[in-house]
């Protein structure tokens, strides 16, 4: 069903709202009939990549094709898309009828085909009876089917989709996730989908494009996503896992946890640190003594319904998460292994902090906009350089004063047995933090480094 | 809770003496002759008197004019002010309420004197540019206010359902922002009708409204016949705004 052929096309797109980036180099294509979703955390962009393809917003780079075509110049009344608002924006002033009727009216459609395609969108969305009532007496559900409705009765080539089930509740929600799929089906319509919710988007997608601040972090059929995460914020995003920092020792053989694991990943190179991902579900319980590969101490057995999810810590001090269908007694010690498929290994982002600096005199360089003292042998007053901070050597201390900065905490990755926090400094950088302190998402923090960790070397083009 | 609603005794005293009281008075005037023994004689003589139906009739007329006028001049300039594309400072909006704080009868007598001055003469015409001058702002804020708060979501649900900016303004702005058009209507049309002030200094007594007989009689010591006609003009005003009340209702809370 789906096609081969791109019926919308992005390329390089980018957006700023007063001088902050909200895109950043956007490329991505969506095929004819495909359910396609914008994942990501709230402020991520995904709703502005959205509102462009509409045409309510106007990209400041790059361009949006549709069915081959430049779609730029476009107002969004001429673009034949339709899209369905998250507050579902239904017309207080019209009945559900003529909600429903309101772009065929436009169009001049003739009275009967207008009668006969509501009535049929009403029966695809379970709303029959409803079309002389009011909007402002329908549930948060109705509305939202009206809303649907209103919008497919178009006929449009793609229907956007704005966290159409963010306001509804959970219950509904998942009644709402089914009916959309089987709609999608029903109609043939490309889909575009935004949405917060990474378990609907697994549910629902033929793809997934997981957005975060403002970049594409990876796109891929759910399974893959979830399955081969490419980085640790997509596997932190989209289901749980057990993220863990790792060694490729070589090809097919990665150690973490202490402990050296065969894997079937390959082309890392040798003696390479790498971040390992293992779902929670793919971690096993044995008996056997030659299948174990490390053990641990159940500290935590909850019952989750299907399966019950274990926290456990290992013989060399890390903490994991496990989910199994048996449960093990807290207290126990356990024989644990996992399976070669089940490693995902992905390539670090970053080892350290590194910013581009400068010496600002004897001992003085400054960074982030801040002056730090250090140790400036070698370079001299007004030299380009790079400083280097290893994350574990940036302390966080919860008051202003002795801070030579502040910033807030925008992410918190669990380690297994240290935090990786993401601080969000006054201006705009991201400085990268070990701690085994625990913070709140949003706290705000001073940040203290000290002259013997910052490590300079000469700038070299291009450094970050 | 009987201590609380004990607090609310000033404000009901107040009702009475200056609200309930004063209201009683006009009916028992209107409804008594110069001896304090009941009579219709008022009522009726308001009926049969030709002078007053149509100075009546010509109030009504005036008022109605006045009101299309400030929807004409008002609408316009609240969807601007409204509108982010052309205006987004508050301080324009102030501008334009300011009037509202400068008393009534100066602004009148002002105008007068301006119109005097450059020797237009003093008649309907003046007449019209006085009243929507000092009632124009109560007519822009309520549209203002319901324009502004408006979710820009509805107007993008009609481009995205193909609608033009004029079928967008046409089709959902606009009756989307009556409530707040039949709250300025309400405060413009009603005032206009019992106005005197402003007939008696921008026509020079020329043209005379409802309100002005009204004053005429009172001041004449005629308290008989005066609170017989405010008692008419009260029956309109209540009428008008209880279905006014209906309308809103219908359209989801009308502002102010």
């Amino acid at each position: 069903m789906i096609g081969n052929d791109k019926i919308i096309n992005i390329e390089h797109l980018s957006k700023s709202f007063d001088g902050k980036k909200v895109l950043d180099d956007i490329n991505l294509y969506v095929k004819r009939g495909e359910f396609l979703t914008l994942l990501g955390p709230s402020g991520c962009g995904k709703t502005t990549i959205l509102r462009m393809i509409a045409g309510f917003l106007q990209p400041d780079e790059g361009v949006i094709t549709l069915d081959g075509k430049d779609i730029a110049g476009l107002p969004p009344h001429m673009r034949p898309l339709n899209t369905v608002f998250q507050r579902y924006a239904l017309f207080p002033h019209l009945d559900v009828y003529d909600n429903i009727a309101f772009g065929l009216k436009l169009k001049k459609t003739p009275e009967e085909e207008i009668d006969e395609r509501v009535r049929r969108v009403l029966k695809l969305v379970a709303m029959s009876d409803y079309e002389d009532r009011d909007v402002s007496t329908l549930s948060g559900g109705q509305q939202q089917r009206i809303a649907i409705a209103r919008a497919i009765v178009n006929q449009p080539k793609v229907l956007l989709l704005d966290e159409p089930l963010a306001a509804l509740d959970l219950k509904m929600r998942k009644d709402m996730q089914i009916e959309l799929k089987e709609m999608h089906k029903k109609l043939g319509i490309t889909f575009i989908y935004v949405t917060h919710d990474q378990e609907e988007a697994l549910t629902l997608s033929d793809t997934i494009v997981v957005i975060n601040e403002g970049k594409i972090q990876q796109i891929g059929a759910p399974i893959d996503i979830y399955n081969e995460p490419v980085n640790c914020f997509v596997a932190d995003f989209i289901g749980e896992s057990n993220i863990l920092k790792g060694r490729m020792m070589r090809d097919r053989r990665v150690a973490f946890l202490k402990h050296e694991f065969d894997c079937v990943d390959e082309g890392f190179g040798e003696d390479v640190p790498v971040d390992v991902v293992v779902r929670p579900e793919d971690i096993y319980f044995t008996t056997d003594p030659a299948k174990c590969q490390f053990t641990a101490k159940v500290n935590s057995c909850t019952f989750k319904g299907v399966h019950y999810e274990m926290w456990v810590d290992t013989d060399t001090g890390y903490e994991l998460m496990i989910q199994d269908y048996d449960p093990y007694p807290v207290g126990s010690e356990v024989m644990l292994y996992i399976d070669p498929d089940d490693i995902q290994v992905m390539k670090k982002e970053r080892t350290d902090n590194s910013f581009p600096a400068k010496v600002t005199g004897e001992g003085k360089v400054e960074f982030l906009e801040t002056e730090f003292e250090c140790n400036t042998e070698g370079f001299e007053e007004g030299d380009d350089v790079t400083a280097s901070i290893r994350f574990e050597k940036v302390d966080l201390l919860d008051h202003e004063e002795d801070a030579d900065l502040t910033g807030n905490i925008v992410s918190i990755l669990y380690m297994g047995n240290h935090y990786h926090l993401t601080v969000k400094t006054e201006a705009g950088e991201n400085i990268w933090v070990d701690s085994n302190d625990i913070w709140d998402k949003g706290d705000f923090v001073g940040i203290k480094i000290l002259p013997e960790d910052i490590k300079l070397s000469k700038a070299t083009q291009g450094n970050e | 809770m009987s201590k609380r609603s004990s607090w609310a005794l000033p404000y009901f005293i107040f009702l009475v003496l200056f609200v309930v009281l004063p209201l009683l008075l006009i009916v028992f005037y209107a409804l008594t002759d110069g001896n304090g023994h009941f009579t219709l004689a008022n009522i009726t003589r308001f009926f049969s008197d030709g002078d007053s139906l149509s100075t009546f009739a010509l109030s009504i007329e005036v008022a109605i004019e006045n009101t299309l006028l400030c929807i004409l001049i008002g609408y316009p300039t609240a969807w601007i002010l409204a509108n982010k594309d052309y205006n987004r400072s508050a301080v324009t909006v102030v501008l334009f309420i300011l009037p509202m704080w400068v008393n009534a009868l100066m602004r009148t007598l002002a105008t007068a004197e301006l119109f005097t001055m450059a020797g237009v003469t003093l008649g309907k015409g003046t007449l019209l540019f006085g009243m929507c001058y000092d009632y124009l702002p109560f007519m822009i804020y309520p549209i203002y206010n319901v324009l502004n708060k408006m979710d820009v979501s509805y107007s993008e649900a009609a481009q995205d359902l193909g609608a033009k900016p004029s079928e967008v303004f046409r089709k959902v702005t606009l009756p989307l922002s009556m409530p707040g058009v039949l709250s300025g209507v309400m405060m413009v049309f009603m005032p206009t009708v019992s106005t005197f002030a402003i007939s008696e200094f921008l026509t020079n007594n020329k043209i005379k409204l409802f309100g002005t007989i009204i004053q005429e009689n009172i001041n004449n010591s005629m308290w008989n016949y005066g609170a017989a006609l405010s008692l008419i003009m009260l029956v309109i005003i209540a009428i008008t705004t209880m279905l006014q009340k209906d309308n809103s209702e219908q359209l989801e809370g009308g502002t102010i």
